[in-house]
This record gives structure tokens, sequence and C-alpha cells, in this order.
């Protein structure tokens, strides 16, 4: 087995008002992992350690086989970052920032910088601060795509851009990983992107890992049931389900998070009627998840 | 455009999109446009032609493979299986699927096979009609 790009192992962090609690992650290589989690839950705290700009309290980071932060050096010659909060010099052209970003990393693509400016309609000659903000955010992209790194970490990627551009970056985030030596992680609150184009999903909320697992198995097993009932009739409590929400006293809406056929037999049986069962979009999993979470610690 | 793809994975389609790309390929090989023995992308290739993810893809070639559409030799690479007459078999398949849906749907609806049966003519009428107009 090659080394995994990414690897985190019960990784701890304390901020006065934040704690990033036992987080553990691997992503191996050739694989796009998407990292979801709402507003403050740990995605850019987890980001920042993943590329020593933070240093963990307590745990193991290891990056493209390198230990974090101490082999950090070693490891950003072969790692390509890209956050929305970056700022490129405004009174510098982006034709400046390329030369620049080529001066330092001998693995620089000219060639595949210039079809980038191409497809993400850039101009060399404008100067950053002339630049709209999804501008900017390709500009980023094309100076972290073109040194042609093993490992791109992206922290929010998409912010701002517009659909044409989304499919843009979406289609060269796809052929990047063509290599099978290429990974790529990146944060995101379009869940519909990571639907897409991850292979691996991972949520996390208040600074806990929620649910981190192969796409397919994992919108495979959430589904909603629609049910009708008869009137009076409680609904048992069935393994599997993590919500139930009625809507008037004859229909309830099931939400699983382990879907079997059993399952809708199992409501059959007690004499309900299955009217509907349907898949889930990544954004309501999410959702889901993330409120199923939360009873949890609460109760 | 430089996408060269000519599958289409639409995130509205309600179904999976392992399951549609499995469509449109089996619709390429019945169709006769992938014929026998064709050699199919690579996974990686063709997830970044259509821009879903290498698992998506990898999800799609293993059904098919045990549908025996296709066959995957180690190191080689996937092939359009050498079946003899494989578009109306795959169509034979494809409608056995709709069916069993569809009959799954009636049982979980309540529907009596009698019923069933009857709503089936009905539609069958109603297209028959349509075509006729």
């Amino acid at each position: 087995m090659s080394v995994p790009a990414l690897q985190l192992e019960a990784v701890e962090k304390s901020y006065p008002f934040f704690k990033l609690a036992g987080v553990s992650l691997k992503l191996a290589a050739g694989q796009i992992m998407g990292f979801i989690g709402p507003n403050g839950a740990g995605k850019s705290t987890t980001i920042r350690i993943l590329m020593g700009m933070a240093q963990q309290d307590r745990g193991v980071v290891r990056v493209l086989g390198r230990s974090m932060p101490h082999e950090q050096a070693l490891a950003k010659w072969d790692l390509g970052f890209m956050s929305e909060e970056m700022r490129l010099y405004g009174y510098a052209t982006l034709g400046w920032h390329l030369d620049f970003v080529a001066s330092i990393y001998p693995a620089w693509d000219a060639r595949y910088a210039a079809t980038l400016l191409k497809r993400f309609d850039l101009r060399p000659e404008q100067k950053m601060k002339h630049m709209s903000h999804g501008q900017h955010m390709k500009s980023l992209l094309l100076l972290a795509l073109a040194r042609r790194p093993r490992l791109l970490v992206l922290d929010e990627p998409m912010t701002g851009l517009d659909p044409v551009a989304r499919h843009e970056v979406l289609s060269e985030l796809m052929s990047a990983v063509t290599d099978e030596s290429r990974s790529i992680l990146f944060s995101s609150h379009h869940t519909q992107d990571v639907e897409q184009i991850c292979d691996q999903i991972t949520f996390i909320d208040r600074g806990r890992i929620i649910e981190s697992s192969d796409k397919e198995s994992f919108l495979d097993r959430w589904r909603r049931l629609q049910l009708e009932l008869p009137s009076g009739l409680e609904l048992p409590v069935l393994p599997g389900v993590v919500a139930v929400k009625s809507a008037g006293r004859r229909l309830a809406a099931v939400t699983t998070n382990a879907f079997t056929p059993a399952l809708a037999s199992a409501y059959q049986e007690v004499g309900a009627c299955v009217r509907e069962i349907q898949r889930m979009s990544l954004e309501e999993i999410f959702v889901a998840e993330v409120m199923s979470s939360r009873k949890e610690v609460s109760a | 455009m430089h996408s060269s793809s000519e599958f289409l994975i639409s995130q509205a389609d309600g179904r999976p999109m392992y399951l549609q790309l499995m469509d449109q390929i089996r619709r390429r090989i019945a169709a006769g446009d992938w014929p026998p023995g064709y050699e199919l992308p690579s996974i990686r290739v063709l997830a970044a032609d259509v821009e879903v993810s290498v698992i998506t893809v990898k999800r799609a070639y293993l059904e098919l493979e045990r549908e025996g559409v296709i066959v995957t030799r180690q190191g080689k690479g996937s092939f359009v299986a050498n079946s003899v007459d494989l578009g109306s078999e795959l169509r034979r398949r494809e409608l056995d699927e709709h069916l069993t849906a569809a009959v799954q749907l009636a049982l979980a609806l309540g529907l009596s096979s009698k019923e069933l049966e009857l709503r089936l003519r009905e539609i069958r009428d109603e297209l028959a009609q349509k075509e006729r107009s």
C-alpha cells in the first residue's frame, strides 16, 4: 500500500471557546475527500493543523508521510493549499504572482498554467486589486494547481464562484486526480459539489468527526420513509431510525441511516402503510446527521 | 468546451449517479456503439470526463461486471462482454429491473396482483391511444 495522503490520529487542540476533540481522519492516495461542517465546526482549524500553520496540543498528524508540523518544510514541496481567506498582492499583477510561484517551485508547469489562464478566463496583466472576488479565487486555485502538488488542500474553494466557474473548477479538480498518486481534501458548504466529485465524505460538528466514510455506501444507507398510519397507532422505536417527524395525526416521515428492506416490512407489520421510500441528498443527510448527533450529545 | 463526455449525469435525476452512469453505458452497448470486446475508458479517465467521483464510476463498473455486461481483466482494463445478442438481452434485463421496481412499489402501496395487472393494461392502452392520435 502506498503512503496515505494524510492521516490524523486523536488530534486535539484547545482554544478559549473551541476544542478539537480527538479528530482521526485518513485519506488514501488518489482520492478526493469532501470535508463538510457548519460554521465554526472545526474545518479550518483542522486544515490549519494539516498545513503546519497551527500545532496540535496532542495527537499525530502525517501529511504525505511527513510528520507535522516538524517536517512541514519537506511536506510543502508537494502540498498545494488554497483558502478563501488568502490574499494576493493588490498592486501586483497575476502574471507577477505566476512568475513568483514558478521561481520557488521547480515542479511548476508553465504550459498547464497557460491552459488554466484560458480556461478560468483570467488575464495575467491584470492587477489583483482590480479583480472580482471570483477572479481572485480562480487565481489562487490556478497558483495551487499549476504546481502539480501531490496533495491539494482547499478551504472553501467554491465560495463566490458563478456556476460556469464552478463547473470549470470541478472539472480541473477531477482531471488533477486522473493521476492515481494525487489527492485532494476540500472543505465546502456546497454539498452538491461534494456529492458530485468526492470519494470520501467527512462530517465535522462542534470539533468532533461525526461521520467519515466512502460516499457510495454512505448515500446508500440513508433513506426517508413516508408512512401513513391508522389513527391511534404509536410508531415503535426501531434500530437505525434517526428521526421521526409527524405531519398531522396520520402521516409520518421516518429518517434512517441504516436502511434495509426489513425496516419497511417492520413498519408494515405494525400496521403502517409505507407510501414511499426516498433517497436523500447529501445536504439532507448532513442536516439530519448534525441534528441527531447534537441530540445525542445533549441527552 | 474541453469536455468530450457523451455521458450526462444530472443531480436533478432522482436516481443515484452510479445508476445513471450504468444506464447510459448499457444503452451505448445495446445500440452497438460499444461492440463486444470494446475496451471501456479507465475508471479515472471516465470519472474526469463525466466529472463524477472515481468511486462512483468504480461502483458502476463493478455492478455492470456483476450483471455480466462487462468483464474486467486485472491490469488490462474493462471490456464489453463477448456474449451473443447482448443488445436484446440488455433490454430485457432493463425491463425486468423496471418491472421489479414497479412490483415492489405496488406491494408497498398495498395493491393486489389483480389491481396491478389492471393498471398495467390501462397504461398500455393509454400509450396505444396516444400513438394513434
